[in-house]
């Protein structure tokens, strides 16, 4: 059972797939904190020492941002283009899609379920 | 992709040139401009520039936040009126 930046616990796996557990490490970061700290990235998370579980610890608290950090820069982020009132802002503030896309159809992601709003029926 | 940062950032020489004649007399004078490319850079901070959305001219209050977007980004050119008004309706029938 390893406890790495807060509330991960992995086992089992690979060590660069579970370390892709902790929210803002994806595979590509994965590989290289395991580069730096130097642990062989296919062994079984169970099978490393407790030493080399810390050297891990200490490369991701040193150099990179996780879970509740990253999260919170993230609204951050968001929140500094809404206060600007910029386009991006805007968008964020009516739930539409940022980068530029269609909304005539699509865009549900941002959007959520389809609501009708239907022609108006004479009475 | 991004812009290459030999270049720095772009921002319209008349544009600049203003700026700097108002930060220079120490004055602050809403102006218009139509220069909606051109990157906010820290002289910016405090004016009061009016960007044209294509029909009118809009004003923008640059604070600090804003250093590194372009002017454009903060004069919105597409109204939308809501759909709707029928929903109300809809629902109380």
């Amino acid at each position: 059972m390893a406890r790495i930046a807060g509330v991960d616990i992995p086992k089992d796996k690979q060590a660069w797939i579970a370390l892709t557990y902790i929210y803002g490490v994806g595979r590509t970061t994965s590989r290289e904190i395991l580069q730096k700290a130097q642990v062989g990235a296919e062994i079984r998370m169970k099978d490393l020492t407790e030493e080399e579980v810390t050297r891990i610890r200490n490369v991701i608290d040193k150099e990179y941002e996780v879970e509740g950090d990253l999260r919170r820069s993230v609204t951050l982020n968001i929140k500094r283009l809404m206060d600007i009132s910029s386009y991006r802002g805007l968008r964020h503030r009516r739930g539409l899609p940022v980068h530029g896309q269609r909304t005539h159809t699509n865009a549900r992601t941002r959007k959520g379920p389809k609501k009708t709003v239907g022609a108006r029926s004479k009475k | 992709m991004a812009r290459s940062l030999k270049k720095g950032p772009f921002v319209d020489a008349h544009l600049m040139g203003r700026i700097e004649e108002l930060n220079r007399k120490n004055e602050k004078k809403v102006f218009k401009t139509w220069s909606r490319r051109s990157t906010i850079t820290p002289d910016f901070v405090g004016h009061t520039i009016s960007v044209h959305n294509g029909k009118k001219f809009f004003p923008v209050f640059v604070t600090e936040n804003m250093v590194g977007h372009k002017l454009g980004e903060f004069s919105p050119t597409r109204t939308f009126k809501s759909h709707g008004g029928k929903t109300k309706k809809a629902v109380t029938k």
